[in-house]
């Protein structure tokens, strides 16, 4: 699972009304390089939660010094897309699970696959 | 004259060696990119052999012969389905000497013949020794019959003469044979109090007294299944009905070696080798709960050698990198079992009839009544069907169909799009420019996503873990019409609705009952004029019973009337049951004869996994590389994405794969090749040690090579498919203007096009 995946789900716990962002728990991570496309991370960068990149980065050890708040055109900012890049698409965890906030129900990681199926009480 | 040959020559040697530095360069760069193998620019003593590898139809030996001329071989590692190999010398000089003389060199084996192209690597992956501990209550007696009785064995059975007395069994694809009691396909069970006039061959009792004395049994059996296979032939994963068959069964292997699968419910698959003349014991948790099976196919993979006495086993000789291709001969198989005259009580209820478990008198389920009901129906007939033959697929190349992507393509770079519903995420990788993210029930199919290299993760479609209006499309291709009640079909759109922005899209396909629209068959229907003469996707005796979706409990070796047949006479006509309706009905879902028209929305669809000869697929390049394709066909080995092409002699594309999820439209629907194995073969050393405990961590290390390892789905010609295994899922298909209706009782939801696409209805929405 990619932080840019991460970046998209949620918890979905029945009654659960603050399940983002999901806190990781990692037991496994790795850095897998990936061709880097700035046109590709400016596009993405609006459609990110910026402050639940930066908390997942931070958590797992892979801040890259991002900031905490998102810097002005970053468009242009080639040294700053990368950071981005590094973080959203090459940082992964591999093992390991993701606890909803509000409930505390964590969802397994498994070899990268995060499973986030609800038992029958739960939808 | 003569010096215009030369230069001639000349130009031509360096074309050719120019193509093969091209192709070189190109094997290195695919090993770096799909498995993270860096090759070496400077001279070592390890090699990796592209092209030589058991993906690629490559066995040790024919590896070993072409390597060992070059200098003395340290170790030659080659791993399940990978298309190359490493060889290690004990010296640089003569790993150079290797380099020098095999690269291009073009390596025959058998009908089949591969390009090598080797390169220098500093260290060679030196996977970690893993044992593959038994199923509990597994035991494996090599060598238990001699030669001479396995002759006298199988001179006992009289294959000529058909005769009730034996309940003998003409099949298609495997003779089967009782004696003592019939094993009744239709009710699963034996009449316990019809016994066959003709017991047990007298030349069976020293080896079950032996078996009785050795303490592998308690009581002597008083049935016995004998079962034939030729190569390429196999029986479904089953477990043999509890309530019929006392605890331990034994199975004396004959003839040909082959694989045996055991597969528990949670997924832990462990190989088995059983050669011949080897005694298996199925005992305890082994028998009740694990299902065994054998993959049709004519090559199976094994260890390089003997391994025992392990005292023999060097280090390099213990890891899974040392597998070679043994190809299937005749096997007969010998299965002696214990009528039981009271019901079982195992420890494994869940896959014991005799305790309630669904079982031996399979009947088809009725619509749904309830929200229980649903999910109960599609969990059993929709997420374990896809989850169990999500591995027959992994590493095809599948044709997207085209107005999917068109779709896709129209999506502004940088969109996000949810693919929900997305199988093995054939559609995650058509737009590169958009933020695609798929999600499936199937947590097998899942992981064929991952390891395909997209995003991904496990999730119901009815709720999907992701934000509010954080899509700016959504797809759901062949997913709504698994819901089994108009609410949940509802539920479903509303779902994807939900996840996206305002002014986003969505595109659903459906399957449609009209599966002839403005006198057009669909390519679903059209594929029927190549089937042969009969029905040929209905039961004949073709679909062993326990390859139903509940594969919990089934006979052992037993073939003739399938699970269909038990369907279809116990269907009645469909009945549109609403939920909430009080009154009863018995209404049974009818089963579909596939490539014909439906004759009723909510149905069962079978699922056919069948075996046999490949056509030349739509490959790039024709000749020479058609018999690799069928090399590789045979022995079922795949060349997954992950574990790709190299250079020109691997499987190219082999056109459209049978995707369970695309089958609707996909004309190669139905023809599946049996998966390849997907475990580890478990050694005979391991085998007599059956006292290891299954421990959860070696359930990590099964489940990890499940569906990473599977195989090719191949497309078969019909015309020589023999049915292997059926599996059935249920449908609701939309007539026409259905999935419209459903979309209008979204609120904010416009349908922007609705078309009918080769037997789909599809509708693109537009939220406001």
């Amino acid at each position: 699972m990619k932080l840019l995946t991460h970046n998209m789900l949620t918890s979905h716990v029945k009654g659960v009304t603050k399940g983002y962002p999901l806190l990781i728990k990692a037991t496994e991570v790795k850095v897998n390089e990936v061709e880097f496309n700035s046109q590709f991370v400016s596009r993405m960068i609006p459609k990110l939660e910026w402050s639940a990149l930066v908390q997942a980065a931070e958590g797992l050890g892979h801040l890259e010094d991002l900031p905490a708040e998102l810097v002005a055109d970053y468009e242009n900012n080639e040294e700053f897309l990368k950071k981005v890049h590094k973080v959203l698409l090459e940082v992964e965890v591999v093992e390991g699970s993701l606890q909803c906030p509000e409930s505390g129900r964590e969802f397994p990681i498994s070899r990268g696959v995060p499973n986030m199926l609800l038992n029958e009480d739960e939808v | 004259m003569e010096l215009s040959e030369a230069s001639v020559n000349a130009v031509k040697m360096s074309k050719e060696r120019k193509k093969l530095i091209r192709k070189q360069m190109k094997a290195c760069h695919i090993l770096l990119k799909h498995d993270g193998i860096r090759t070496a620019s400077h001279v070592t003593k390890s090699l990796v052999v592209a092209n030589g590898g058991l993906g690629n139809g490559v066995s040790r030996e024919q590896l070993c012969a072409a390597m060992k001329e070059m200098g003395e071989l340290e170790t030659i590692i080659m791993s399940p389905h990978k298309p190359y190999a490493f060889a290690t010398y004990s010296s640089e000089q003569s790993a150079q000497k290797a380099h020098g003389l095999l690269n291009g060199h073009l390596l025959h084996c058998g009908d089949n013949s591969v390009t090598l192209y080797l390169s220098f690597v500093d260290s060679v992956p030196c996977e970690a020794e893993e044992h593959v501990p038994l199923p509990e209550g597994l035991s494996l007696v090599e060598d238990f019959v001699s030669s001479e009785v396995e002759a006298l064995l199988l001179a006992a059975v009289d294959w000529v003469t058909f005769d009730d007395d034996t309940a003998q069994k003409a099949l298609k694809h495997r003779r089967v044979k009782h004696y003592g009691y019939e094993f009744r396909y239709d009710t699963n069970n034996v009449e316990k109090d019809k016994a066959l006039s003709v017991g047990l061959p007298d030349e069976c009792v020293p080896i079950l007294e032996r078996c009785l004395k050795d303490g592998h049994i308690g009581a002597m059996p008083d049935q016995l299944t004998v079962n034939q296979y030729q190569p390429g032939q196999g029986i479904p994963p089953h477990v043999d009905t509890h309530s019929a068959f006392e605890d331990t069964i034994l199975s004396l292997s004959l003839g040909s070696k082959t694989v045996m699968e055991f597969r528990h419910p949670d997924g832990r698959v462990v190989a088995v080798l059983l050669p011949g003349r080897s005694l298996l014991v199925m005992k305890g948790e082994s028998r009740h709960l694990w299902s065994h099976g054998i993959t049709p196919r004519k090559f199976d993979m094994v260890p390089a050698c003997d391994p025992e006495p392990p005292a023999a086993i060097t280090p390099h000789l213990g890891n899974p990198g040392n597998l070679t291709l043994s190809k299937r001969g005749t096997r007969t198989s010998f299965t002696f079992r214990r009528i039981r005259r009271s019901p079982c009580q195992c420890a494994f209820p869940s896959a014991c009839d005799s305790q309630g478990a669904p079982s031996s008198l399979p009947s088809a389920p009725s619509l749904p009544r309830c929200q229980g009901d649903a999910a109960r129906l599609e969990e059993e007939y929709v997420h374990r069907v896809y989850d169990a033959i999500a591995p027959h697929f992994s590493g095809t190349r599948h044709s997207p169909w085209p107005r999917v992507c068109d779709f896709l393509s129209s999506l502004v770079p940088g969109a996000v799009l949810a693919d929900v519903g997305c199988g093995n995420g054939k559609y995650l990788g058509v737009n590169p420019e958009v933020v695609a993210l798929g999600c499936d029930r199937s947590s097998a199919l899942v992981h064929i996503c991952a390891e395909r290299g997209f995003q991904a993760f496990v999730s119901d479609a009815l709720n999907v873990p992701m934000l509010t209006a954080s899509c700016d499309a959504c797809i759901s291709i062949a997913v709504i019409h698994h819901f089994s009640t108009p609410e949940r079909r509802l539920a479903a759109v509303r779902e994807l609705m939900r996840l996206l922005k305002p002014g986003g899209r969505a595109l659903i396909y459906v399957w449609a009952l009209e599966q002839e629209y403005n006198k057009q068959r669909s390519k679903y229907l059209k594929h029927q004029s190549r089937e042969p003469s009969g029905s040929p996707n209905t039961a004949e005796g073709q679909s062993e019973g326990s390859a139903s979706p509940k594969r919990t409990v089934n006979s052992h070796g037993d073939v003739g009337i399938t699970n269909v047949d038990r369907l279809d006479r116990e269907v009645s006509g469909p009945v549109d049951q609403r939920p909430g309706e009080d009154q009863v009905h018995h209404g049974k879902l009818s089963v579909h004869t596939n490539r014909t028209a439906f004759n009723s929305q909510d149905l069962l669809v079978p699922w056919h996994l069948k075996d046999g000869k490949g056509k030349a697929g739509k490959g790039r390049k024709g000749g020479r590389e058609a018999g690799n394709r069928d090399m590789i066909r045979e022995t079922a080995l795949a060349v997954s994405k992950d574990n790709p092409s190299i250079a020109e002699n691997i499987l190219p594309s082999i056109g459209p794969a049978s995707d369970c999820k695309t089958e609707p439209t996909d004309s190669n629907q139905r023809s599946t090749h049996p998966d390849s194995m997907s475990a580890k073969v478990a050694t005979p050393n391991a085998c007599l040690d059956s006292s290891l405990p299954s421990s959860t961590k070696d359930t990590d290390h099964a489940c990890k090579s499940c569906p990473g390892f599977e195989a090719a789905a191949t497309p078969a010609i019909p015309e020589s498919s023999t049915a292997a295994a059926v599996f059935h899922r249920y449908y609701h298909v939309f007539q026409q203007g259905e999935i419209e209706k459903v979309c209008c009782q979204v609120d904010g939801v416009r349908v922007q096009t609705s078309y009918h696409d080769q037997g789909n209805w599809c509708v693109i929405l537009v939220k406001d």
